[in-house]
């Protein structure tokens, strides 16, 4: 194809799929999980293959962002080739850049298309496991048309073997659902924050929209009939959409149900009910304004009431618009304009699926492991649930040190099995000059709502601690299966509960997002 | 002439830079700047300035009174 050629003008073709073709498409979308009726969804965070069509699973079983179940294994990458936006959030402050910080929006440095095709091959060539190229700004990729497309097509051409997506707010969408289609796009991710425009008033203080600066419950009211019509047009091609929710407490928490409803009715895949980020320091305007983010309950809660509805992500990071690695890691300072450019890069299509077949292999030993140890599980008290959070570097083992973790990994242990429900971050960036006593407290309160700790090995001092603070430290599944490790020791306690050895207590809440919040003391 | 983008406020973004119809903004050493030959403030345009209207740090781009408004000819 012609480099000079603009892709906006991809805008105007008409659609060239049958209609039957898209029929069928759509039926053999909607026949995945979220017509479950009251029945529990079925191709959300932890399915399997066997949840779900073949081609459904095709779609995401290595993609880290749409399948909790590959998150251990794969890995993604954002490249920052898209700067401009159409709207403005409140929850968003483009300006304010840290090397440390870690949040949607924020990149280091912007890439050319061509900057960015260089990128995902020393990426790919280095991280074999990465399998995942998304654009997700750090503005909105559809208000640069011509910059995301262009990476689109250099990418496919040089590396055709990963897997392309893209996030957007939706305003533009309908333009570039034909576009998206033509360059193989089938994961396309909208934030969706609301569908009835008095709220959306409250969350956006304007679109830009035909020339014009919209504002109010006008914009809301544009912003939401846009996203809604292009997830519409999304799924009657047969592209995979998930859609992203802030969970902003007291503005749009009670409605993400209804949202949930919308666009569940419109054939959306996956649900991403993420807390708000507002700490001062960012500068947004609910940052600013004193507007708090919700607990961990809180949001649990909320995901826990949508997931009958439709299958819910839990396993988000809310990464940076140049995040590189698995999610929860974030390898791209391996990778700056400066490095990747002085790199001499091969591509070796052949060692990469080398190294995937290894990754599928581990894989099912994980999934045959938790299914045996599930076996005898069934029929054991069904009310009693308990929380555990593991410290994990991936591969779903728990091959962590508690004090190296920069998160943990939350799991819900009842009767039907080991659930992943989310993760904490514990990191304390920004923050300097804090000891390790205040960095355990940090981390209790972040997993203050947990029975135990899994590790693969822990100091004495946090043992205790932990202990003192009623949160069990496990050590002896160390470098074991997450799912099997967790389910085993969930077998033990519910015994233990049954001999009266230990009482069953249910535990308070936790913090999200540990550190963000933390009060800067000299 | 006339609008400036105040450097210290401008994130980068480069959304100015497509949406200005007389292609007076570019980026130059990391910073976008208007080129005041080519300004119209958008008159025979748009109703408003783009660059004003899309830019996402209020009062960003705004009037350079170093410099005479744009006059559009008859």
């Amino acid at each position: 194809m012609d480099d000079s050629r603009s892709f906006d003008t991809y805008e105007s073709e008409p659609a060239s799929a049958p209609l039957d073709d898209i029929m069928q498409k759509m039926a053999e979308h909607k026949g995945c999980g979220t017509s479950g009726g009251s029945g529990k969804a079925s191709c959300g965070s932890g399915a399997g293959p066997a949840d779900m069509p073949q081609d459904i699973w095709d779609k995401v079983k290595n993609h880290p962002c749409y399948s909790e179940e590959a998150h251990h294994h794969y890995a993604r990458m954002h490249v920052a080739v898209a700067p401009a936006c159409n709207i403005q959030c409140n929850y968003c402050n483009r300006k304010y850049d840290c090397a440390n910080e870690s949040r949607p929006g924020v990149v280091s440095e912007k890439l050319t298309p061509e900057q960015a095709a260089k990128k995902v091959l020393a990426v790919a060539s280095a991280i074999p496991q990465m399998t995942v190229l998304g654009i997700a700004g750090p503005g909105d990729p559809l208000a640069n048309p011509g910059k995301t497309f262009k990476t689109f097509e250099l990418i496919s051409e040089a590396a055709p073997d990963i897997k392309l997506c893209l996030s957007t707010n939706g305003l533009a969408l309908p333009d570039h659902v034909e576009t998206i289609k033509k360059f193989n796009v089938d994961h396309v991710t909208i934030t969706i924050n609301m569908t009835d425009p008095d709220i959306g008033a409250e969350i956006y203080p304007w679109v830009f929209w035909k020339h014009k600066r919209v504002t109010g419950r006008e914009a809301a009211k544009i912003l939401t009939d846009r996203q809604l019509q292009g997830l519409e047009m999304l799924t009657a091609n047969g592209i995979l959409c998930k859609v992203n929710s802030v969970m902003i407490p007291g503005v749009n928490d009670d409605h993400l149900v209804t949202v949930n409803r919308e666009v569940k009715s419109r054939g959306a895949f996956l649900h991403n009910i993420m807390p708000l980020i507002s700490a001062p320091e960012h500068g947004t305007v609910f940052g600013l304004n004193g507007q708090r983010g919700p607990s961990a309950q809180e949001l649990k809660a909320l995901q826990d009431s949508c997931e009958g509805e439709m299958n819910m992500m839990r396993h988000c990071r809310q990464c940076r618009a140049d995040a590189v690695g698995l999610l929860g890691e974030d390898r791209s300072a391996e990778f700056t304009t400066d490095k990747i450019m002085e790199m001499d890069v091969e591509y070796d299509l052949t060692a990469r699926q080398a190294y995937q077949e290894k990754v599928e292999e581990d894989r099912q030993a994980k999934v045959a492991a938790r299914n045996a140890e599930l076996e005898d599980l069934a029929g054991e008290n069904a009310d009693l649930k308990i929380l555990v959070a593991v410290a994990t570097k991936g591969s779903g083992r728990i091959n962590e040190h508690f004090g190296h973790a920069t998160e943990f990994q939350i799991y819900e242990l009842s009767a039907e099995g080991a659930k992943f429900v989310g993760h904490r971050r514990v990191d304390l960036y920004c923050q300097g000059g804090y000891g390790e006593e205040d960095a355990l407290e940090t981390v209790i309160r972040a997993i203050n709502d947990c029975t135990a700790v899994f590790v693969a090995k822990i100091g004495h001092c946090p043992k205790d601690d932990l202990t003192k603070a009623g949160i069990d430290p496990v050590d002896q599944h160390a470098y074991e299966f997450i799912e099997q490790s967790a389910i085993s020791y969930f077998k033990d306690y519910l015994a233990k509960v049954k001999s009266g050895e230990i009482v069953h207590v249910t535990r308070g809440d936790a913090d999200i997002r540990q550190g963000a919040f933390a009060p800067v003391t000299a | 002439m006339t609008y400036k983008i105040v450097a210290s406020q401008c994130t980068s973004c480069s959304a100015c830079e497509a949406e200005c119809p007389n292609v007076a903004i570019t980026e130059k050493n990391g910073t976008f700047v208007i080129n005041p030959k080519k300004c119209t403030e958008c008159i025979g345009y748009f109703d408003i300035p783009q660059c004003v209207a899309v830019c996402p740090v209020d009062n960003t781009c705004i009037i350079d009174t170093s410099l005479p408004r744009y006059q559009p000819s008859a």
